[in-house]
């Protein structure tokens, strides 16, 4: 028995046979051969046919006046749609967490379904309702205002569904400390809850941002192909349809990157929210 | 002056956390609520807090009526047992929540933030995070934070109750050194019947939501005035109607009147004490609880036959009434 038990203590696990250098350096190839195959061979591509007619022609597609207020059009739009995301987004997740009601489970699961639309779908039924034929009355169709609209719906589940399990984990005893301080619900609210629910809440707005930045589909048919309504992604898909892939190139380069900066502030944000976890 | 509770009453839907619940605590003092867990002394703490609302009954705290006062307005500081520490505000920002939105001066917050650093050993703490901390710290800064209000009373709720039984023991003589100091009315939470023993001036012993004996550590040791204070604020041996303390059993190794024969079972060295575990004729367990230096001498050993008689031993009249019965001749 002995003897048994002593070679099985001396057999070590497979894994640990692995030098600890070996194995991190094994995590790391396969991380960074995925990413590349999926995200960054692509991107370079991209950036190379954006380019592949010298920065000149790069220069003159991103500032014809289309490219400019596509670009314009988009980020006004996503800051808007960002904005009242956080606040609404926010609101429906206490809602869910804090308050019980008849149907919760149901409006919880609602929550996921722009998900899973196919966005043209969204787009169709938006027009429907809030369109020229709309049945209560408003008409957003082919404005800037049905752009708002499509995004928000597309958008809704991101800061929702991240700062839901962030307020379910939330230490409500740190509230009734609060209150045997002297604080109300609003201060509480403000000095207590929300700075710690601001970093879910910066991450679902960077994705909604994100999301927003390079929505097509429910936009296809809401915009009408006006130039007021003509996102960036509308007009590389005109550019590529008329055979403008440099253009279209350019363009979507230009949006990849105010994307990455936008993200890499969001970024510092978190990372200044959570100065306390470290 | 003090607290009064005053008929107390509280459902949890079916759940009766507390029946009819008057107690006092004079001003100044420092009193524990002791019971084992669903007693409702948690609840009861709460309550007087403001944190929960009684079903009947009025809460008094230093002679105003504050039953309907919430907590915000009732002067109370309050400590959780797991700290419930702002994680997102430094050490120095937490203890001066209270004074801030106050909206004190910046000056006069800075100096009594320090003071209270001091008052609970933090000094050089000021600017760390509360996830920086031990737990002992944590539930010291907590400490800090409920005194920087001035609260009429302090309620604390299992305050050492997440912690080491080392720290818990060192946090436990520093509470009562600290009371000594700032003085003011105190009421804290325990399921420990030693930690309340170790640091009350009162303790109220509670059970299945009511109050079962409200006295002094000393009082409720020697003059129980139920099975369940007997039980729960020390060991005992029930043998029959009687209710032995393990030291009251005395050891003798020729028999005697009053005295049982028994085996020596086993005997578990805990530092300086013993303790002899005993199996009776009719195959009975007691034990009996000697210094260690009592059993060597009599050269104690597993196996060994030998006699025990109580010293004295207490009985409960299902009238509710108790005697202490004398039995050793001696």
């Amino acid at each position: 028995m002995t003897s048994v038990a002593g070679t099985r203590a001396a057999a070590p696990p497979r894994l640990a046979r692995w030098p600890r250098l070996g194995r991190a350096a094994l995590g790391r190839g396969l991380v960074t051969a995925y990413l590349s195959l999926i995200v960054l061979i692509p991107i370079a591509a991209l950036v190379a046919k954006s380019t592949g007619g010298g920065l000149d022609a790069f220069w003159t597609s991103l500032t014809s006046p289309l490219a400019v207020s596509a670009l314009k059009l988009i980020l006004v739009v996503s800051v808007i749609v960002v904005v009242i995301n956080v606040i609404t987004g926010t609101a429906i997740a206490w809602v869910l967490v804090r308050d019980s009601f008849p149907g919760k489970r149901i409006l919880n699961s609602v929550i996921d379904l722009p998900f899973a639309l196919p966005t043209v779908v969204a787009g169709i039924t938006l027009l429907a309702l809030y369109g020229t034929a709309s049945p209560v009355g408003i008409d957003v169709a082919f404005t800037r205002a049905a752009v708002v609209l499509a995004l928000l719906f597309v958008t809704l589940p991101f800061v929702v569904r991240s700062v839901q399990p962030v307020l379910l984990e939330l230490d409500r005893e740190m509230e009734e400390a609060a209150a045997s301080l002297g604080a109300g619900p609003l201060t509480t609210f403000r000095r207590v809850i929300l700075p710690n629910l601001t970093p879910a809440i910066l991450a679902g707005a960077a994705l909604a941002f994100a999301r927003a930045m390079g929505e097509f589909g429910s936009l296809v048919l809401l915009s009408g192909n006006l130039p007021k309504t003509q996102v960036p992604s509308l007009l590389i898909f005109a550019q590529i349809e008329s055979g403008n892939t440099t253009g279209a190139a350019a363009l979507s380069v230009t949006l990849l990157l105010i994307a990455l900066v936008v993200l890499l502030l969001i970024g510092r944000l978190t990372h200044w929210s959570l100065r306390h976890a470290r | 002056m003090g607290i009064s509770v005053k008929g107390a009453s509280k459902k949890f839907g079916d759940f009766v956390a507390l029946e009819d619940i008057s107690i006092e605590v004079p001003d100044g003092s420092l009193t524990a609520l002791l019971g084992p867990s669903g007693s409702g002394k948690s609840t009861l703490l709460r309550v007087i807090a403001g944190l929960e609302q009684p079903d009947a009954g009025r809460i008094v705290i230093s002679d105003r009526d504050t039953t309907d006062v919430p907590v915000q307005d009732r002067g109370v500081g309050f400590v959780f047992q797991h700290y419930a520490a702002f994680k997102h505000m430094t050490v120095k920002n937490n203890i001066a929540f209270g004074l801030s939105i106050r909206k004190r001066p910046r000056k006069e917050i800075d100096t009594r933030v320090r003071e209270l650093l001091q008052l609970v050993h933090l000094d050089g703490f000021a600017d760390r995070y509360p996830s920086q901390l031990s737990g002992g710290q944590r539930q010291r800064m907590a400490l800090a934070r409920a005194l920087a209000v001035e609260p009429e009373v302090l309620l604390l709720d299992e305050p050492f109750g997440a912690l080491d039984a080392n720290v818990r023991k060192e946090l436990r003589v520093w509470l009562r050194r600290l009371h000594e100091e700032v003085h003011v009315t105190t009421i804290f939470v325990t399921h420990d019947q030693e930690e309340a023993m170790d640091v009350a001036e009162q303790i109220v012993v509670m059970n299945e939501g009511r109050i079962e004996q409200t006295g002094a550590p000393r009082d409720l040791y020697d003059h129980p005035s139920t099975e369940f204070v007997m039980g729960f604020v020390g060991p005992v041996n029930r043998r029959g109607a009687l209710f032995i303390r393990p030291h009251d059993l005395e050891i003798l190794q020729v028999p005697a009147v009053e005295a049982e024969e028994a085996m020596i079972e086993r005997i578990v060295h805990l530092g300086f004490e013993a303790r002899v575990e005993l199996l009776l004729a009719d195959g009975e367990q007691l034990w009996a609880q000697m210094t260690l230096a009592e059993a060597e001498l009599m050269e104690l050993a597993a196996g060994q036959i030998v006699y025990a008689r109580p010293r004295h031993a207490k009985v409960f009249e299902p009238s509710g009434a108790s005697r202490t019965e004398e039995l050793a001749a001696a």
